[in-house]
């Protein structure tokens, strides 16, 4: 700010134009953070809203009810655009709902408590079958050779790779 | 005409209760006696499906008779229905819908009973088992869910008409392709359980069985992508799949289908996963009897079930008794299934399947997991809780992601094991591919980083990519060898090498169409939306698009009465269609219903394309103006045409081959090893 203090009397034309282009800085600032702050808000609206369920009974997550004159989405639209606007973090615009509506509002199970159970079994599954199939494919691989009928000879080492190679030319050229 | 339609129903049931009776007695012994048993058990099958047909029949033609002393047809038709709607009226309520269920189960079970040649006995067996099901469904009929109960009191001069929801074209073929799909597995389960039990020798009832699976699981496809459709195209949410209970209902089973027709390959080729495969079959039957169990018990809510009853304590009971002889022949005659083959590589065909089967498996379960936990959920807290959308998308997708990696990989797998130099050799153009798209995405300013949805995204974009350059590299591969061989062009070979061997290049265009499912679906986070009252040239803009409002209006006719808007649609200054969503308020039910525009862009867009979606939400009440909902959905209709693919893949697959591989060698080996893989 220390051209709006400048004591130089040739400088007032100089000091209008700076005052101009500071305060036309501070406004396209003030625009882009408020522009931010807009897009920010709209995210969360979109990402908190469709974390809730519409709780008219359509069975779909709030911000997709379709639902024209729908009670229950318009004014839970309603009440978390204010929540929002309040400044409310997360955690407690959703315990507002939930206080309001009851457990089912949300869309998802929460990560605490019993419900933990609800996002754990699958990864859980997910792991078990993974060491499961890695063991049953080590089991396998450790079982003996089939016993060949009489006058078969199976080609090993450098004969093997030479069928291999004679079928790979054959498909592949 | 409705006692006739009790009486048919009633002869159903005693023919498969003979049927089932006789034709178990006929196989403790082997004596002509027997056999002669055996063939009368047979033949009431046969005669059970003509009984079946009179009482479907009756339903039918009670519809279009306006018969409302049939209390089924009072509840689902009135007098306007359009004659398609009156038809779909035999599958649009509980009855209705368990007695289409058991007439597809008597078709099935007539055209198997006419083929017992192929292999008496084992027929014998898998009829027996059809029968049993068969008396669990005539017996719901019968005693719990009549479609010919009768109305009580006065005759009414008017149906209550059928649901608005399902006066939709794809309402007529959607439920009959999800039911072909649902009732067609117990074909399979049936001829598994029966080899089970009689200890069959060999493989044989799985070549048997194997047009039947592909053709059930076809079905099975066609109804579960038709359902998202009807949601997409009726429900007017933007959306086609809502991971509603419903619909992960009909998934589930298609997912232990997709693990078996997979991991079958494994036992036909070479003798493993015997009792895996059993299993597999076993689950999806079961699976496909929860489907319905979830549409029509009312036990979870869903957009998708039309109907509510007590008949759930039925199918827990023939869940439960059915799982139980399952378990109890698996069991008995697990060393029947012993496999004795051993497995050489990690890095094989084989892991391959044996991950894919898991990666299905644990999709099926967090989808099976999710569904029912809001019970566990009341049952252990005493409160339900929502399992909805976000759960469904957090913990599926990146399984899904995986087995997308799974599929671009496992075609260039070679049964045994494979080298890395020939993995680097098959996999280098694709890899490069499916990267090079992925940087295109970023270029094109997708922000991965950014947000979850757009990492899925160019994940998505970059399996899809991989798997769809895998399937053109093993064309191109295969087709060169042939072109090379025979003098003929490049499309010509590739065509007779689809010829020779169709299950494989078959299935490798069932991938296809699954890459091209996903990368519609990878649109989503790119969605738009905008939601405006409109008037007399209004604009929206949507993208490139902008939508102009040419005038709004009012119709009637019989069945409906009507409010609908107009829309020019540009693109820049280029007017490109005119689109006029509807909303319409029926006449016998009260109930209103939006019936959205969508159009697909490829005419603008070509791969890029967009479906341009409009609803007409309905009218402010005070100003009179219509409130309009617009879309823009990228890539959707890459959906539907991935589809189409997937069927024709499994139409080629089906097809028998025209001549056997042969590959001339200096000398006789034991073990073909292919440049890609085998089938």
């Amino acid at each position: 700010m220390k051209f709006l203090i400048t004591k130089n009397p040739a400088a007032p034309q100089v000091r209008g134009r700076s005052l101009r282009a500071n305060l036309g800085s501070i406004l396209i600032l003030l625009a882009a953070i408020f522009l931010f702050m807009g897009a920010d808000t709209d995210a969360r609206f979109k990402d908190l809203g469709h974390r809730m369920m519409c709780t008219c009974g359509c069975g779909q997550v709030l911000l997709e009810c379709n639902h024209v004159g729908c009670q229950s989405s318009t004014k839970m639209r309603d009440q978390l655009q204010a929540a929002i606007d309040k400044g409310d973090n997360d955690d407690l615009i959703l315990q507002g709902f939930v206080q309001e509506y009851g457990p089912t509002v949300i869309a998802a199970p929460t990560a605490t408590g019993f419900n933990k159970i609800a996002w754990v079994m699958p990864f859980l599954a997910l792991a078990v079958g993974i060491v499961f199939v890695i063991w049953l494919v080590q089991a396998w691989k450790k079982r003996p050779e089939p016993a060949l009928a009489d006058g078969i000879v199976v080609p090993e080492g450098n004969e093997l790779d030479e069928f291999r190679a004679q079928a790979r030319k054959e498909t592949d050229q | 005409m409705a006692q006739i339609g009790s009486f048919a129903l009633l002869l159903a049931l005693g023919l498969s209760v003979y049927s089932f009776g006789a034709g178990l007695l006929s196989l403790f012994g082997r004596d002509a006696a027997s056999a002669r048993l055996g063939e009368t058990a047979r033949r009431a099958g046969i005669a059970c499906f003509g009984a079946v047909v009179l009482a479907s029949f009756i339903l039918v033609a009670a519809a279009f008779n306006d018969d409302f002393s049939i209390a089924y047809i009072y509840h689902h038709s009135n007098r306007e229905l359009p004659g398609a709607y009156k038809f779909a009226v035999l599958w649009s309520g509980q009855e209705g819908s368990l007695l289409f269920w058991s007439l597809l189960l008597a078709g099935y079970g007539f055209v198997l009973r006419l083929r017992y040649k192929t292999d008496q006995r084992l027929f014998a067996y898998a009829s027996v088992i059809i029968a049993s099901v068969q008396i669990f469904f005539l017996a719901i009929l019968n005693f719990s869910a009549h479609p010919f109960a009768l109305e009580q009191g006065a005759l009414p001069p008017d149906g209550t008409g059928l649901n608005p929801l399902l006066q939709y074209p794809e309402m007529v073929i959607h439920p009959p392709m999800l039911y072909l799909g649902y009732v067609g597995f117990t074909i399979p389960f049936a001829f598994a359980l029966g080899a089970l039990i009689m200890k069959y020798p060999g493989e044989k009832w799985i070549h048997i069985t194997r047009r039947w699976t592909m053709v059930t699981w076809c079905f099975l496809t066609v109804g579960v992508f038709l359902g998202a459709h009807w949601a997409y195209a009726v429900l007017g949410w933007g959306g086609y799949w809502g991971w509603d209970p419903v619909e992960n209902a009909s998934l589930m089973p298609w997912l232990t289908g997709t693990a078996f027709l997979h991991s079958v390959m494994m036992q036909e080729k070479r003798g493993m996963m015997k009792v895996w495969n059993m299993s597999l079959i076993f689950a999806t039957f079961e699976l496909s009897l929860l489907g319905t169990f979830l549409t029509r018990s009312g036990v979870i809510s869903s957009v998708h079930a039309f109907a509510q009853s007590s008949i759930g304590t039925w199918f827990i009971v023939f869940i439960a008794l059915s799982s139980a002889v399952c378990v109890f022949f698996l069991v008995k005659n697990l060393s029947h299934l012993k496999s004795e083959h051993k497995l050489e590589s990690l890095v094989s065909r084989e892991s391959s399947f044996l991950f894919n089967n898991l990666l299905l498996l644990v999709v099926c379960f967090t989808i099976l997991w999710g569904t029912f936990f809001p019970i566990l959920s009341e049952w252990v807290q005493g409160h339900k809780v929502t399992v909805g959308p976000p759960f469904f998308n957090r913990v599926a997708v990146p399984v899904a992601l995986l087995l997308m990696l799974l599929t671009a990989v496992g075609p260039l797998l070679a049964w045994r094991k494979t080298s890395v130099e020939s993995l680097k050799r098959n996999f280098l153009f694709p890899a490069i591919g499916s990267i090079a798209v992925g940087l295109m995405m970023i270029l094109f300013g997708v922000k991965p980083w950014e947000d979850p949805s757009y990492f899925y995204a160019t994940m998505a974009a970059i399996l899809s990519a991989l798997v769809i350059f895998t399937v053109i590299a093993e064309f191109l591969r295969g087709g060169r060898v042939i072109a090379g061989k025979t003098d003929q062009n490049l499309f010509a070979a590739m065509l007779q090498l689809t010829r020779r061997n169709t299950r494989r290049y078959g299935g490798y265009i069932v991938h296809f169409g699954v890459a091209l499912v996903i990368i519609g679906i990878l649109g989503q986070p790119f969605n738009k939306e905008v939601e405006k009252e409109m008037s007399f040239g209004d604009k929206i803009t949507l993208g490139p698009y902008t939508l102009v409002c040419q005038s709004y209006t009012q119709d009637d006719n019989p069945n409906y009465a009507v409010e609908s808007a107009m829309f020019n649609i540009y693109r820049g200054p280029k007017l490109i269609t005119t689109m006029a969503p509807e909303r319409r308020f029926y006449k016998s039910s009260g109930q209103p219903q939006t019936i959205p525009n969508i159009y697909p862009s490829f005419a603008q867009d070509l791969f890029l394309v967009n479906d341009i979606y409009v609803v007409y939400e309905g009218k402010n009440e005070t100003t009179g103006r219509p409130i309009i909902k617009a879309h823009l959905n990228p890539l959707v209709p890459w959906i539907w045409i991935g589809l189409i693919i997937m069927v024709f893949g499994t139409v080629v697959a089906m097809v028998p081959n025209t001549m056997p591989v042969a590959v001339s060698v200096a000398k006789p080996i034991r073990e073909t090893v292919h440049a890609g893989a085998g089938d």
